[in-house]
């Protein structure tokens, strides 16, 4: 897997702007003050994140419920099925992300629509077209909301197995 | 070209969102940019986000960073079975762990799915994330019935929210 090369700045301002990008006139530019360098070196080091792909955007995360209603879903997918099942959930475009994992319940994917009733509606219709099994998971309770986590600068990156048994599993419902 | 018919008052959640789901424009003045897309006044707009973050619809404002690129590729989602009279306030504890980038509480389905605490796990290889799933485990304690960690093996959709019909944002995460 290809790893980036991150410069010092860079990695400063990962580690700063997960959580606390200034809501300042000119945010770059406190940013800058607090680090020591210019704005331009920290609007440089941005453009470079983002051509790396390190960084996607910087903007606002919104909280689920914020913008419309949205819900966690799961299919248990036939494996010969997969891909035709995939590309039907897929076609709605209120699905935004959809992952397969390595489990029984192997399709995971988010469904957000303008209200919950929309919502309803496209799970009902993915669980109709596929006449799979159908989980729906809302969110309840929040902790700890995508607050971005500590990367560990020091730790190597490693290759990983496509394939491994699932090593947590204790009961399955 | 502000319309001076268009004033702070037309300055709506959505049409905020819609201007800002792309991620902040890398200039020096992001925000007078937005408001000037907006017609509105530069502090209509940070006035607007500020708000937002402290009613809790902004999780945070900040960059989003591809965890993939970073080198963390093994990027579980742990799901546990807690006793329901513990999960609030272990969930806390779990969110609080530096490797958990999100944790929810979600619903069980019965017959189908009894884990209702969700935490998302990132570690530069599984063994690492196993790891962390253990250190989950041993704080879950006497109040854990049963846990799994499901690892994304393809990624088969990921946009950014829709809101206005705009084309769908890339987000990384």
């Amino acid at each position: 897997m290809a790893t980036v090369d991150l410069s010092p700045l860079e990695k400063d301002l990962l580690d700063i702007t997960q959580r606390d990008f200034p809501l300042s006139p000119r945010p770059y530019a406190t940013l800058a003050r607090r680090l020591n360098v210019t704005e331009e070196a920290v609007l440089g080091a941005f453009r470079s994140l983002q051509t790396q792909g390190v960084v996607g955007r910087i903007g606002a995360v919104w909280a689920q419920g914020a913008v419309g209603s949205s819900c966690l879903a799961a299919l248990k997918v036939p494996s010969a099925r997969l891909e035709a099942v995939a590309a039907t959930v897929n076609a709605h475009p209120e699905v935004n992300h959809n992952y397969e994992r390595d489990h029984p319940w192997n399709l995971w994917f988010v469904v957000a629509a303008r209200d919950e009733p929309a919502r309803e509606a496209v799970l009902d219709a993915i669980a109709a077209e596929t006449g799979l099994p159908l989980l729906r998971l809302p969110m309840e309770q929040g902790h700890h909301l995508d607050l971005g986590f500590a990367i560990d600068w020091s730790a190597p990156a490693a290759p990983v197995p496509v394939t491994v048994p699932i090593p947590v599993k204790e009961k399955r419902p | 070209m502000t319309d001076p018919l268009r004033t702070e008052a037309v300055l709506t959640d959505q049409a905020l969102i819609a201007a800002t789901e792309g991620g902040l424009p890398l200039s020096p003045t992001p925000y007078a940019d937005i408001a000037a897309r907006l017609g509105v006044s530069e502090a209509a707009v940070t006035d607007r986000l500020r708000a937002m973050l402290a009613d809790g619809r902004i999780r945070r404002i900040g960059a989003v960073p591809n965890h993939y690129r970073l080198g963390y590729t093994a990027n579980g989602m742990t799901v546990w079975d807690v006793a329901d009279d513990r999960v609030m306030e272990l969930g806390a504890a779990v969110g609080q762990l530096p490797f958990v980038s999100h944790c929810y509480l979600r619903p069980r389905v019965p017959g189908l799915w009894s884990y209702t605490l969700f935490a998302m796990v990132h570690g530069r290889s599984r063994t690492e994330t196993d790891a962390h799933a253990a250190t989950i485990r041993a704080l879950l304690g006497d109040a854990l019935r049963g846990g799994e960690i499901l690892y994304s093996t393809r990624v088969l959709k990921k946009t950014g929210i829709r809101t206005a019909g705009r084309q769908p944002v890339k987000e990384t995460s």
